[in-house]
């Protein structure tokens, strides 16, 4: 679309020549996406992140576990690229399988908590009043109840760790209040827009102004903020495998090798620096993704981009 | 060098122009840097102000007006490239440093913006913003300059100025803040005042007051004027010489009575054709000019104007007409036709041949569709902290009855914050009211449920007033006007099909539905309002403003659009509106409404010519007319002060602390009755009701 205007067609004139193809609205997000190169990027090193976590373990020689015949505190080299820990493990089988746990928590994590903030955040700012206050007040409580003393609490009565499943569910309960907050603050200022009116002149039901419009644009700060929400549920799953309730040894996640090689950041690099970069590109990538959509879902932006 | 002449009547010329150039702009050219190339905003504009004159610069939004005279002053932002000059005073102001054009500024030039909040400081009082300015520029003590400030507070007409030089801008309203901005101007005794539509967010009355101060202070100063507005009744009153821009370009120019009576470019015929007029005859049709005007970054190779000019021939396309001189003295056109427009008037040009003979307003206006009993609407106010504790109300409607009937349309007119908007927002039950009744056709809605209320929703529609923000920005245009169907459970296939058939039905083309409301104009998205609002087949339309955020060239299609529709549809229509202009042109009936309250209301014909009602009259009288020569010889009834807060209106009539009629012309006695006994709405033969106790008619046009 080069032109900011469509011409006009004057009072009641009949129609002229469109200019350019028609499309859907489904394949011009694709094709705005599909521009957005710093996106596609990351789209493509995730994908290989991903092929890496998943087929990786079919593929390699040794798993995550200890194994007898893995001499222990190899440097990088050899049978072993990424060397070995003193345990006896297998450094890129570790990592191997810690990417898989990790993009399985930090992913359910934020959708689980996207929609249910979401969803919670623009009925709390659509309905208003006591509603809303009520709803917002049942975000305070998740929010000021800080989560590794819940998780603290909460251990001291489940032994032997949890499935990445349990993991993401306690991350999202704790997490999703803060979406619910962002989106109710976006909402508040979209209900007063005279779209939401004109929808509800036309005898549009809550729900239907919710999803339909509510919503949709309140798309950007959504992604943004379950994008930053990965990063957050990385470090915490992390931080709870510490306490000794996220994922335990001899399983293991990203986060938890990380905490491992603490330590041995100086002495033993080769424990720390793969997952800590794994890490940090994961988040990198997600975030670009993030942005990429939040470019193609919002119709003002101009196509070409860089 | 402060000349103070006796106060004279509105509106005519204060001070005699001579003929010494104040301010000399010479092939000014402003360019913007952007992402999609250079934006040309201005493009080899020209002017001569001589002391003590009046220009008016006329044009719509992105016609380059505001630029200009930005550059002028050096306020545009660091991507503008400026080339070209411009004196003041024989001095070169053009590529000086901040701060020497700052002084420059401060002495010579004082500007006048639209919004006069963020021209004064909130954290200073008015009196001590004003007193700074004058001692800046006078060796004179503090208390002789708060002793100014007092006495330009009151040569612009503000009441009781001893209590208002203690207040903070956020405590005064809008009209009186834009009227400290000129007493702070006038204290600065400049030699030019440059004013960007500096009534454009103020109400009529409001305006009316705001430009006689503005007479006031170049009577005071001796200044000369630079009026920028889109208003051309506002530069009709006001200005003796006239500059209409547009693309960029200055493209007519000359004495403001010579261009508005004989324009020699098409564009400027066009603009008179567009605008509805209070003194104008009733069934002409308005003339549009076709199309929208060009973009600043695809300005076509010719004449800027030759896409949307029916005159326009090869010539036009191809070679960009410079501004001559015509056969009149000082009036010149770009325009390389501008001899064949002698004696046409706009039907001739833009008209489209059927409305030339007029359109016969004979509908026979059937039973009533819609009927208001005494509606209210409170909105409370709460206190702040846990509880929110009611402590007052906003009275924003307080007992209104109207009555709209088939195939009518039905004016609600009045000033901002009179309950308008509010009082046809309740009768689609968007805002629920406090009490009184809404039945259509003999069924009550004001009690339905919301479930109950959805297959009504088929009936009553509306149109708002911005067409921006009225499109949700996410959605394609044909779902847009699908919408409705798709809420009453229509297949999305079949909502799409009728899109295309509505779309079609409004002038636009249906091959646009996949796009998205950012890609149309202001007055292609209305267009795109209507027909969402038609969707459903409504019998009544409620249009909120409909056509008030469009240009004057849009919004007279978009008018001749909305007669066309009721016609075919047989649609009434509830047409709320501050631009009594308009009214006057598109309704039968008119209800003019004064803090909650209707004050006034009968047949347009019959209100217009002798309003009874003394807010009627002021209304009226403050309309500015596009026509030089009646704009300055009106009779006018001016009303002072500003509305009062809703929240505590006055008791009894609750126009009297406005009221010219009370103030001047009533006895002790008489105005005792105004204070304590609220006026009923009386009727005073066939049909004209008004809530006075002492109206009588005056005729104002």
């Amino acid at each position: 679309m080069s032109e900011k205007t469509l011409p006009d067609t004057g009072p009641r004139a009949r129609a002229e020549a469109v200019g350019g193809p028609e499309r859907t609205q489904m394949q011009m997000i694709v094709r705005r996406f599909l521009r957005h190169r710093p996106a596609m990027v990351s789209l493509a090193v995730l994908a290989v992140i991903t092929a890496f976590a998943f087929l990786g373990p079919h593929l390699w020689a040794w798993d995550h576990r200890v194994h007898g015949e893995i001499p222990p505190s190899v440097p990088p080299g050899g049978d072993h690229p990424l060397g070995t820990t003193r345990a006896g493990h297998d450094v890129l089988g570790q990592l191997m399988r810690g990417a898989q746990q990790t993009l399985k928590v930090a992913l359910t994590v934020s959708v689980l908590s996207t929609v249910v903030g979401s969803l919670w955040g623009a009925a709390a700012g659509y309905y208003g009043g006591r509603t809303d206050a009520l709803m917002m007040r049942v975000v305070d409580v998740f929010m000021i109840v800080p989560l590794l003393v819940m998780v603290a609490a909460i251990s001291g009565t489940v032994r032997g760790g949890t499935t990445w499943w349990a993991v993401s569910l306690i991350i999202a309960v704790f997490s999703w209040a803060q979406i619910a907050r962002v989106v109710r603050g976006v909402v508040l200022s979209l209900r007063e827009q005279e779209f939401v009116e004109a929808a509800r002149a036309a005898g549009a039901s809550p729900w239907w102004i919710i999803v339909r419009h509510l919503l949709p644009n309140a798309a950007g700060p959504i992604i943004v903020a379950a994008t930053l929400l990965i990063a957050v549920a990385i470090l915490l799953e992390a931080g709870m495998s510490f306490l000794g309730f996220g994922i335990q040894l001899p399983d293991i996640s990203l986060g938890r090798m990380i905490d491992d090689a603490r330590t041995a950041a100086t002495t033993r690099p080769w424990l720390f620096y793969p997952p800590g970069v794994l890490l940090v590109v994961i988040c990198l990538t997600v975030n670009f993704i993030g942005d990429g959509l939040r470019d193609a879902l919002d119709p003002r932006q101009t196509m070409e981009r860089r | 060098m402060t000349v103070t002449t006796s106060a004279g009547g509105a509106g005519t010329d204060p001070v005699r122009p001579d003929d010494e150039a104040v301010l000399e702009v010479t092939d000014l050219s402003v360019d913007f840097t952007s992402e999609d190339g250079p934006l040309r905003a201005v493009r080899g504009v020209s002017y001569t102000l001589r002391r003590g004159e009046a220009l008016g610069i006329v044009g719509e939004s992105g016609s380059g007006k505001s630029v200009a005279s930005m550059a002028v002053m050096g306020l545009l932002p660091k991507n503008a490239r400026v080339s070209g000059s411009a004196k003041v005073l024989g001095r070169e102001v053009l590529g000086l440093p901040d701060s020497e054009i700052s002084k420059v500024r401060g002495e010579r030039i004082a500007m006048i913006f639209q919004d006069p909040l963020t021209s004064l400081n909130p954290v200073y009082t008015v009196g001590y913003q004003i007193a700074e300015a004058v001692l800046a520029h006078r060796r004179v003590g503090r208390a002789r300059a708060h002793e100014r400030a007092l006495e330009l507070l009151r040569l612009v007409g503000i009441p009781h100025p001893e209590q208002r030089v203690k207040q903070y801008p956020h405590e005064l309203s809008g009209g009186m803040r834009q009227r400290v901005v000129i007493a702070i101007a006038m204290a600065n005794d400049p030699d030019v005042i440059v004013a960007d539509e500096p009534t454009t967010a103020l109400d009529v009355t409001v305006q009316a007051q705001v430009l006689e101060a503005l007479n006031a202070a170049r009577r005071e100063t001796g200044a000369a004027l630079v009026l920028i507005t889109h208003d051309l009744g506002v530069v009709a009153g006001h200005v003796d010489r006239v500059a209409v821009m547009y693309g960029g370009r200055v493209v007519e120019s000359g004495p403001v009575q010579e261009v508005f009576h004989s324009p020699r470019m098409p564009y400027t015929l066009g603009l008179l054709g567009s605008l509805p007029r209070l003194d104008g005859d009733r069934a002409t049709r308005l003339t549009p000019i076709r199309g929208t005007p060009p973009a600043l970054n695809a300005m076509p190779a010719g004449c800027a104007f030759a896409p949307r000019c029916p005159m326009a021939r090869d010539r036009c396309r191809d070679e960009e007409p410079a501004l001559s001189a015509t056969d009149a003295p000082g009036h010149t056109a770009a325009c390389h036709y501008s001899g064949e427009l002698d004696g046409v008037g706009p039907a001739d040009l833009f008209g489209d041949g059927t409305a030339a003979a007029g359109r016969e307003r004979t509908r026979a206006t059937g039973a009533p569709v819609l009927t208001v009993n005494d509606l209210v609407k409170n909105f409370p106010i709460r206190s702040k902290g846990l509880l929110r504790r009611k402590v007052g109300e906003v009275q924003a409607v307080s007992g209104i009855s109207l009555e709209l009937r088939e195939r009518e349309t039905l004016a609600l007119v009045g000033e901002s914050g009179c309950g308008k908007s509010t009082t046809a927002r309740m009768l689609l039950r968007l805002i629920e009211r406090s009490s009184g009744e809404i039945v259509y056709r003999g069924q009550p809605l004001h009690d339905l449920s919301p479930r109950r209320m959805r297959p009504l929703r088929h009936e009553l529609q509306i149109v708002f007033q911005d067409p921006f923000a009225s499109l949700d920005p996410r959605m394609t245009v044909a779902d847009l006007v699908g919408e409705p169907l798709r809420i009453h459970g229509e297949r999305a296939g079949r909502a799409r099909e009728r899109a295309g058939d509505l779309l079609d039905l409004v002038g636009l083309d249906p091959a646009h539905g996949s796009r998205y409301p950012h890609e149309f104009s202001g007055g292609q998205r209305q267009r795109i309002g209507i027909a969402r609002a038609l969707a459903l087949q409504p019998k009544v339309l409620v249009l909120d403003e409909p056509v008030s955020a469009l240009d004057v060239s849009v919004q007279a299609g978009v008018i001749n659009l909305l007669e066309d529709l009721q016609e075919e549809l047989g649609l009434s229509y509830l047409f709320v509106s501050h631009d009594l202009s308009v009214v006057r042109h598109i309704a039968d009936r008119v209800a003019v409404m004064y803090l909650g309250r209707i004050v006034e209301t009968g047949p347009t014909e019959r209100l217009f010519r002798e309003p009874t009602h003394p807010y009627t009259q002021a209304l009226v009288s403050a309309i500015p007319l596009p026509d030089p020569v009646r704009e300055r010889e009106r009779e006018r009834i001016l009303v002072t002060g500003d509305v009062p807060s809703p929240a505590d209106p006055p008791s009894g009539c609750r126009f009297r602390t406005r009221c010219p009629k009370f103030a001047h012309g009533l006895s002790e006695g008489e105005r005792t009755r105004c204070v304590e006994e609220p006026p009923e709405l009386l009727d005073r033969g066939s049909g004209h009701r008004d809530a006075c106790h002492y109206s009588e008619a005056v005729e104002l046009l």
